[in-house]
């Protein structure tokens, strides 16, 4: 066994330190992480970390206790980076960004309009409240409400199984045959490709509504055809 | 005994926080409840004044952290009852003189010889909210029926709800019956139906409030106030009993709606 192989690794990015963590036992990468941050404490005062666990499953309650500690000691936690979809998922939940932007916009502006033969789907069984933000290159499925300041933005259709109160995006790479379908198209904004509409009401009597762009190339909503 | 840690909170500031602390603690007091309350916002304290002890200052919660006085020299015993004390906080720092570890230990220290211990965090998201829930076993979280704070008050209850360990319960404050007939303000159905969590009360919009706040004699004390019952009854309800909720508006069968929907999870 290499006992000579550190725990945790420390690097300079652009906007704050990377901290990857090598090794099994969580409870050992934290202690080391912690002892590490105790001895060079000045260093580290004001940091902003971004958290590379590697392949470390971690719930909630891990990351918020990994949290309190590191804001004892003057570093906020702004990224972790996991290949564990249910650390990702833990990270999210807390606000946390799971990966690092490489800041490359034109990418976005000249995306290539996906054919949506690709039938992946995220499935989210929950209300999506204020100050939360989804993004999928795909389809997104909401079983639950999209609340005001809450974001959806997929590349794909996104349906609603509730009321959409917030922001959703849909086609977000350019696709104009994307659509947005919910029980109650309450939204304060829609967005279908690159067209905006904010003229959507709240309904005093809700109905299921698909929104799409119609042939002259605006967004619309209309009344779901039951029959 | 071991004390059960209450934060107040709302996300928004404005809504009305310090002077919840404020009522309840006076009415579970009132019902012969030992409680401590919670200053949590350090810099901009101001529940000293509503409590009206802001003369009697000596020590305040960063004193007690930094180890410049005991717990129980910070304690400030309150005018109207012998088992009520308030623990200030500091005007001249920041939230980071306190860590969220440092709460938790001063509660534990409190727990044992307490029923109630009541934590007014200040607005906000950040630190100094981190600090107050830190220790918390329940959240409140108050709003008025405004879309402004029923937006904060459901980011807030996205939070606490990520992070599993706390049992959200909604204050709705300064509601006013007649706005909500005449449709110019959120009725209380429209806010649970937004947030869907627990009601634990709805206290009614009452200019009382505002002359007990000015004075450091909280609402709950008067006998005739609606908020003041509004506040009472909300302290029950902590205390494990069933109270039905006050009848706002006695000609619309809307307040029954409400009842059975607090009733739902």
């Amino acid at each position: 066994m290499d006992t000579t192989t550190p725990v945790i690794q420390i690097k300079g990015l652009r906007d704050g330190l990377l901290v990857v963590l090598t090794g099994e036992v969580w409870e050992e990468q934290r202690a080391s992480l912690i002892a590490q941050l105790d001895e060079k404490q000045s260093f580290f005062q004001g940091a902003r970390m971004t958290l590379d666990v590697g392949s470390q499953v971690l719930g909630v309650t891990e990351l918020v206790e990994l949290r309190d500690l590191l804001s004892e000691r003057g570093i906020s936690l702004w990224a972790v980076l996991s290949e564990s979809p249910k650390t990702e998922k833990s990270a999210q939940l807390l606000g946390l960004a799971t990966r690092i932007s490489k800041r490359r916009p034109e990418e976005n502006r000249h995306a290539a309009v996906e054919d949506l033969g690709d039938e992946t789907a995220l499935f989210l069984n929950r209300t999506l409240r204020s100050g939360t933000r989804v993004e999928f290159a795909g389809h997104v499925v909401v079983f639950g409400d999209v609340n005001p300041g809450a974001e959806v933005i997929a590349e794909g259709n996104v349906i609603v199984w509730g009321r959409v109160r917030g922001l959703v995006h849909a086609g977000a790479k350019g696709n104009r045959k994307a659509v947005i379908c919910a029980l109650d198209l309450s939204a304060t904004q829609l967005r279908i490709a690159d067209q905006i509409s904010a003229i959507l009401k709240p309904h005093s009597d809700p109905y299921p509504e698909i929104a799409s762009i119609n042939p002259d190339g605006h967004l619309q909503s209309e009344r779901w055809p039951i029959g | 005994m071991s004390a059960q840690v209450i934060t107040v909170t709302s996300g928004k500031g404005g809504v009305g926080k310090t002077t919840t602390v404020a009522n309840l603690a006076i009415a579970l007091a009132a019902d012969g409840r030992k409680v401590v309350c919670i200053d949590g916002d350090i810099g901009l304290r101001n529940l000293d004044v509503v409590m009206g002890l802001e003369n009697r200052i000596v020590y305040d919660i960063v004193d007690v952290i930094e180890g410049r006085c005991r717990l129980r020299q910070a304690m400030i015993r309150d005018k109207h009852f012998q088992e009520l004390y308030l623990i200030p906080a500091a005007q001249t720092r920041d939230k980071n003189a306190v860590s969220p570890s440092d709460m938790t230990r001063v509660c534990d220290e409190l727990r044992p010889d307490h029923d109630f211990i009541i934590i007014d965090s200040p607005a906000g998201i950040e630190r100094g909210f981190r600090n107050a829930i830190a220790a918390a076993d329940r959240v409140l979280v108050i709003t008025n029926p405004e879309v402004s704070a029923v937006r904060d008050a459901d980011r807030v209850v996205g939070i606490l709800e990520a992070e599993e360990k706390y049992a959200p319960a909604l204050i709705l404050n300064r509601l006013n019956p007649t706005m909500v007939k005449n449709h110019d303000m959120l009725s209380a159905e429209d806010v649970l139906d937004l947030l869907a969590i627990k009601l634990i009360g709805i206290v009614p919009e009452d200019e009382g409030v505002i002359v007990g706040s000015n004075r450091g004699t909280p609402v709950a004390l008067e006998p005739k106030s609606r908020a003041g019952e509004a506040f009472r009854h909300i302290a029950k309800r902590l205390q494990g009993q069933d109270v039905p909720f006050m009848d706002l508006d006695k000609q619309s069968g809307l307040w029954d709606r409400i009842q059975r929907m607090a009733g739902r999870k």
